[in-house]
Order: C-alpha cells, then structure tokens, then sequence
C-alpha cells in the first residue's frame, strides 16, 4: 500500500514536473510589422509604428472598446452634471516597470505632455480649466466650456494617444525625445535589444494586472499568453513571405496584395483582413497658390477624379479596397457621403471641363508630388493626373523621395519657387473619424495643415460640433461638415483600402483592432 | 617600409578632412528634413520648427560643422536624429554582419576563381577555357537579386536545406553562422567569381609566355609548380589588387543583397540613414567607408613587396 502510494506519488510529480517544464519553455512571437521601429516617443511623432510600440509598454486611462465605446482601462471616471468636471481613480496594482507605482502625478505630467503635440489635446487643453492630482489616485479634468468627444479624445486609438508614463520622464519638453521607455503596460521594452532598423524585443510584464473584464477592442483585461515579441523589419517583402513559410516568423502585419498567391494553398498561413477599418487614401490641394486657390478650379479637380482606378492601381485586388466618398470615413459613426457622388462613381470629366472654363483656368501648371519608394503613395499621383489631365489640366508630375516631398510639401512658396500644388497620404479611418482629430478639416490659413486653407465656416462648425451635447447634435454636424468639405475642396478622400496580414496558424485570438496588439493572442508550439 | 606606412597613414588626415567638409556641405544642401520625418504627418510648420530648433539645426552650417567635427576628435560621432541611439553604437552593431560576410564571400571567390582562371589559362582557348569564360560573362550579366532569389528559391523554398533569411554572428557557432550567411555570400561571390577569375586569367597568359617559365619547364618542374609556384605569384599583383578593392565594395555596398537575406549590415544602414536624411548616421557611414577604402588600398600596396621582391618601399 505504501509503495502503491509511493510510486503514485512519483508519477504524479513526474507529470507536475513536465507539466511545469511545458510551461517554463520560452513562448516568444516574432512579427514583421509594416515599417520598422526608429523613434521610441510615442508623443513627438505620429508615426503608426511608434504608436503600436506604445500600445506595448504604456497603458491608457480610458479605451475604446470594439464598438469604439470609451471604457475604463487605468482609470474609472465620472462626470459632473455640467459636464465640466472629469473625476479619474486609478485602479488598484498599477506599476512601473520600474517598480514604482502609478501616480495621479504622473498622470498629470503626461497628459499635460500629450496635450503639447496632439490636435485634439490641444483643443481640450484650450478650455482646460486645470488638470490636477489632489492625491495618489486621483486626478481630476476641469473644464472651462464643455468638450462634447472629450472622452472620445483622450480615449482614442490614433496617431496619438495618451500613454501614461513616469512623470520623470513626461516631463521631457514635448519637442524633445525621451530617453527611457518605461510605462505600465502589458510588455516592457527590451532596450538592449532594440536595433533600429533590425529589430526591437517586448518581454511580459510579469507585475501587470489585467482588468477583469475579458478584452475588447483596446478595452478590457490586457491578458499576456506568450513571453516574448520580437520585431523584426524586413525591408523586402519576398524575404518576409519566405520567412513566414519556414518558420522564421509568426506574423507579416501588413502583406503586399500581390504576394498573396504565394502564400496560397499552405495550410500553415492565413491571409486575412484583421480589423474592419482600414485606410483612407486621400489629395490634398495648396490653397495659397494658382490654380487651386481658386475654389471652381479645386471643384473642378475634384469632379475630374474617379476613386476606383485611383484604389485598383494602389492595391490590385478589389477584395481589399472600397469606393467611400465620406471624409470621416465608410462604416463610422459620423460617415456621410454628400457631395461625392461623382467621385465614388466614374467622376465627371465633361462638368469639370465646363467648370474649368467658367472658371477661366489658364492652362497654369499643376505641380503634383509623386513619392517613388513609398508602396502605399505612389500610384495614387500617376491614376491622378491622368485623371485631371483628362479633364482638361495642365500637369507636371514630380518623382521624389517621400522625405523631399514631405519637406517640400511645408514650402509655403508658389511651386515654381520649389512650392507645391497638390499630394497624397494615407491615414488610418480612426485618425480622420471626426472632425476634432481630421487635420484636413482645420481651417485656420497658415496654423492648419499643410496645404492652409483659410476657411472660417469650416472652424464655425467645428466649434458646434465641440459644443454639441448628444451624439445626434453631432451627426448633424458632421453632415453639414462633409457638404461643407466637398463644396470649398478641403480635400479629396480617394477610397479606402485595407491590406490583410499573413499570419502562421500556431498564433490565434488576435484582436480585430486596426492596432495590433499583442495580448490576448496565444501561440501554441509546433 | 614604416616611413612609407607612417606617410601613407598622414595622408589620410587631409583625405578625411575634404570628406567631412563635402559630405557636411552636400547633404545640407540636399532638399529633406529630418524632422519631418521624426513628426510624422499631421505635424503643423511650428512644431517641426521647434523639433527643427531642438536638433541643432537651425543653428548656422559652420556652427554646426564645428560641433560635429569637434566630437568627433573627442571619439564622439553624436546621436542619430531619428533613433537617438548613439552613432557608434548603430554603426557597431552593423559592422559585424557587414565584415564576416565580406570576409566569406571573398574566401569563396578566391577558392573558386583563382583555380578557374589559372586553368583557363592553362588550356587556353581549350573547352574548359570557353566554359570558364561563358560562367564570367554570365556572372557579370545576371543581377545580383536575380541570383539571390534564385539560390533562395532552390535551397531554402523548394528543398528546406537552409533559413531563407537572417543574420547569426560566429560566436553563436560555426554552422549556425554559415546556414544563414552562406547563401548571401554566393550570390555575392558569384560576380566576384566571375571578376577574379578573368583577371587572374589575362594575368596568367601575360605571364605563362613569359622567358622564366620556358625555362621552368626546361628545368622539367612540374606543371602545378610551374602553375600556382611560377607563374600565379607573378600574376598576383592584379588579381591582388581586384580582390581587396573587391573587399572593401562588399563592405560598404551591398544593399540589395542585405535586403534580399535581411541582413542588418552597413549598407542597409547607410540606405535607410539616406532616406530619413539622418546626417549624423550618414555622416559618420561615409567617414568609414573612407577610412576602408584608404587602408585597404594602403593593405593592397604592401602586399605587392610580398609578391614581388622587387617593389620596396
């Protein structure tokens, strides 16, 4: 009987301690994500590269949820009944991955940082009456007027959210990078392995707590099932497909449309779309200089142009793209698409000859901006011109690198003195769904975006959109908005697209956020 | 032969100082901002000013040239702009990579060219001439990454034998090294190949019609002796000369076979440091490479006393 019990119990160890052995080997996913990671301050640069880091290593105060609903995440709020007064409390157990806990202070600290560099931080911080920490877990948000998306604003998912860091270190000047890259968040940053350019290295944080509530969108419990992510940049796409099929790597974030069929038929990968939202491609005209400073000419381009060949030439396959002539975007709360009927359709090349010669349109050059090695922007100026060169225009299309367009593109000079008339961009549906965080939609002259229009109704409406309390009051304007931007030419959304990733199928549960994130997902060993 | 190494390693002082001053002037005066970069794009014309103001660079050029060149004397190449890593340690980092696969490749072309050549030579206008010199052209003619993909394709797609892509230093192990560097360094070496081996074959013919080696054979020595001993060492100043400027390309240039492998080396580097016009890292990319070029250049005329006695210097 002893012995019985004896060998039992040796059996039974023997199994606790495989048991145990399963669990100590290394999980680690390695990604190869859309562009590599160079700058490490998630408020100095809007780069969406810097921004997934940040979703690694800090955390939020508040969230969006999966149906982009404000959640809890650091902080529980409340709201006075003005409207006027936001009450955050930090949740219990929330640490540094220095050790030290979170603080109202440094709360504060990096908002305040925050609200230095992103246009809607900025807004809030105009009517801030003051934003304090009157003890460890409490800080509190007075307003002067009331902020109707204020929630909606530091609660956002891009270019810049509000990651909480150390006060140490927000309190860097906002113009300055900061030097140590420590948050609370789910994974701590490996800086002795960060290569820019080669790779960077997240390992759990084993003191994180996740909240209790199972994980939606970037609301909920953070929970981390593998022990390390490694990101590496592979600047061509073959070698990253080649890596995906042996092995090397778990994750290709974003898969040129073009490689998909080598992947096709190895049931080790899956392509897939991972969030609904994509991009929204988009021109964006100079208003300071002919012919585009005059509004029948901007009418004009804009009639000329037809958002379908502009999105097949960009991404091939119909599959991953979407005529939508909404500037805050196709399936968002505040989509509506007046005014762009001609643009989701075949465009009208005939009403714009007409306009242009209403207009009196002299045959004045257009000089367009075409970046040569950026993937994503350039075929958009090629489809363009001959679009607008169909209707009647004069074009000069200028090769460059993105990084002479993007300095020449802040010349404010006419473009025959290395000025500009029109480029284009993508943004991420979330950074244009409304009209606080859109920068094209800014009509302040030479404070808006590149590109100045000087449109005071534009600001008007923006204003009642600020101030309007429900969310029907601000579909309202919204609406009233979009007509508004498609009349005077703010700019021109050209569709939207969505490219899958290619993932190996040992990784499951990712999210379906525009932002990968990297908890919640499982990777099991092959 | 010191005096000469002590004059020749002086000279590369002024070399440097026209390099510093033309690299400076030239990348300033090329349309980019870093700063922009460093934004990203929804950054007003203020902030970039002030980020512009916070890098140093609105300061005047020769302030700026000053600074730089002054920490550099001090050892200290500055920070890259976008990263805020220290320059050297990125340029550390890579120089690794860079150096073991230049290292394998030329180890590879010179196995494989030198023989090639010296038989060709040998059977001159023979088949095996005609196929030495057919493999040449080819080497020469075919792309680079049409190489790449096509050693990837079989080796690592179709036959699973080695990792597509990556870079393990030497001290990880000899076969963990050579699974992921020995693809990238065929395709490198295969131009290599195809450069040496017709270098060391004209050189060869000159020398094989040579009086010494009439009389060689006369003497009745072997034709191996006559071949690697008598006439190869003769023919080696050329073939010296092409392999160590050869070394010094394949250090500093060699993009597209990085990417291709994803190999995190110099030329990589140097690529994406053009893009993000990050001037310190360029800067300092092209100091180095300066300084390889000199001393390897310098290396490649001392070897020719080894080769041939009568060179003193």
């Amino acid at each position: 009987m002893t012995k019985m019990f004896a060998l039992k119990t040796q059996v039974f160890a023997s199994v606790l301690a495989l048991a145990a052995g399963g669990a100590l080997a290394e999980t680690t996913v390695t990604a190869v994500m859309h562009s590599d990671l160079r700058v490490l301050d998630p408020v100095i640069t809007t780069a969406h590269i810097t921004r997934n880091h940040a979703y690694m290593i800090y955390d939020v105060l508040v969230a969006e949820d999966e149906n982009a609903d404000i959640k809890p995440q650091m902080a529980d709020f409340t709201v006075s009944d003005d409207g006027l007064t936001y009450t955050f409390t930090l949740r219990d157990g929330l640490k540094f991955h220095d050790g030290a806990p979170v603080t109202g202070e440094d709360v504060v600290a990096s908002l305040k940082r925050w609200g230095q560099r992103d246009t809607g931080g900025q807004m809030i911080m105009d009517v801030t009456a003051s934003l304090e920490a009157p003890d460890e877990k409490t800080v509190v948000w007075t307003l002067s007027e009331a902020f109707g998306p204020f929630l909606e604003t530091i609660g956002k998912q891009s270019a810049l959210p509000p990651f909480i860091m150390p006060k140490r270190i927000a309190e860097t000047p906002a113009d300055q990078a900061i030097q140590e890259h420590i948050g609370s968040g789910p994974f701590r940053f490996v800086p002795e392995e960060f290569q820019p350019g080669v790779g960077a290295t997240y390992v759990k944080n084993q003191d994180y707590l996740p909240r209790d509530e199972p994980g939606s969108g970037y609301a909920g419990g953070k929970v981390v099932n593998v022990d390390k992510v490694r990101w590496v940049t592979m600047s061509d796409s073959q070698t990253a497909v080649n890596a995906l099929q042996s092995g090397d790597i778990d994750l290709i974030e974003s898969m040129p449309v073009d490689l998909i069929p080598l992947l096709e038929g190895d049931d080790t990968v899956v392509v897939e779309k991972r969030a609904a939202y994509g991009f929204q491609t988009m021109g964006r005209m100079n208003f300071k200089h002919p012919p585009f400073d005059n509004p029948k000419i901007r009418r004009a381009a804009l009639l000329a142009m037809s958002q379908e060949p502009v999105l097949a030439a960009l991404t091939a396959s119909p599959e991953f793209y979407k005529t939508c002539g909404a500037v805050f975007g196709c399936g968002t709360r505040l989509e509506d698409s007046t005014g762009a009927e001609t643009l989701t359709g075949a465009g009208d090349p005939e009403a714009a000859k007409k306009l242009l010669e209403e207009a009196g349109y002299d045959g004045t050059p257009v000089v367009l901006m075409q970046p040569t090695e950026a993937p994503t922007l350039k075929a958009q100026p090629v489809v363009a011109a001959q679009q607008l060169r169909a209707a009647g225009f004069t074009v000069d299309m200028q090769p460059m690198d993105w990084q002479t367009l993007v300095t020449r593109r802040a010349s404010m000079d006419a473009p025959a003195n290395g000025g500009w008339n029109m480029f284009f961009t993508n943004w991420q549906i979330s950074e244009i769904a409304n009209p606080i965080i859109n920068v094209m939609l800014n009509g302040r002259g030479d404070q808006a975006w590149f590109g100045w229009p000087d449109d005071p109704k534009i600001e008007e409406l923006r204003k009642a959109f600020i101030a309007a309390d429900t969310p029907e009051a601000q579909k309202e304007i919204a609406a009233q908005i979009q007509a508004h931007a498609m009349e005077t030419v703010s700019y021109i959304p050209l569709g939207e697209y969505n490219f899958p990733q290619a993932r190996r199928t040992v990784l499951t549960d990712m999210a379906p956020t525009p932002v990968p994130v990297f908890w919640g997902l499982t990777k099991t060993e092959e | 032969m010191l005096n000469y190494i002590f004059k020749r390693v002086l000279s590369v002082v002024p070399v440097l100082f026209l390099v510093s001053v033309f690299v400076f002037l030239m990348l300033r005066l090329t349309p980019g901002d870093p700063a922009a970069i460093l934004a990203g794009d929804n950054a007003t014309p203020e902030t970039l000013d002030r980020i512009r103001d916070a890098m140093g660079l609105n300061e005047p050029l020769l302030t700026q040239y000053v600074k730089w060149i002054g920490g550099i004397l001090r050892g200290d190449f500055g920070t890259s702009l976008i990263s805020g890593v220290p320059v050297r340690d990125l340029v550390a980092q890579r120089v690794e990579p860079s150096i073991s696969l230049a290292i394998l490749t030329i180890i590879i072309a010179v196995l494989a060219a030198i023989p090639m050549g010296v038989i060709a030579a040998w059977k001159h206008r023979s088949w095996i001439d005609y196929l030495v010199m057919s493999f040449s052209v080819l080497g020469f003619s075919v792309p680079v990454f049409l190489v790449g993909y096509v050693l990837l394709l079989i080796f690592s797609v179709k036959l699973g034998w080695l990792p597509p892509q990556g870079f393990k230093p030497i001290s990880a192990g000899l076969w963990p090294f050579l699974e992921r560097a020995i693809l990238p360094a065929l395709t490198l070496a295969s131009i290599y190949i195809a450069l040496i081996a017709r270098m060391t074959r004209a050189a060869m013919l000159d020398v094989l019609n040579e009086d010494y080696i009439r009389t060689a054979r006369a003497k009745g020595a072997g034709e191996r002796r006559i071949l690697f001993v008598h006439a190869l060492k003769n023919a080696a100043v050329p073939i010296a000369t092409i392999v160590g400027a050869g070394f010094a390309l394949l250090i500093s240039g060699v993009v597209v076979t990085e990417t291709i492998f994803n190999i995190p080396g110099i030329g990589r580097l140097t690529v994406d440091a053009v893009l993000a016009r990050d001037y310190p890292v360029i800067q300092a990319l092209i100091l180095l490479t300066a300084t390889l070029y000199v001393a390897i250049n310098l290396l490649i005329d001392l070897s020719y006393s080894l080769f041939d006695p009568r060179i003193r210097y």
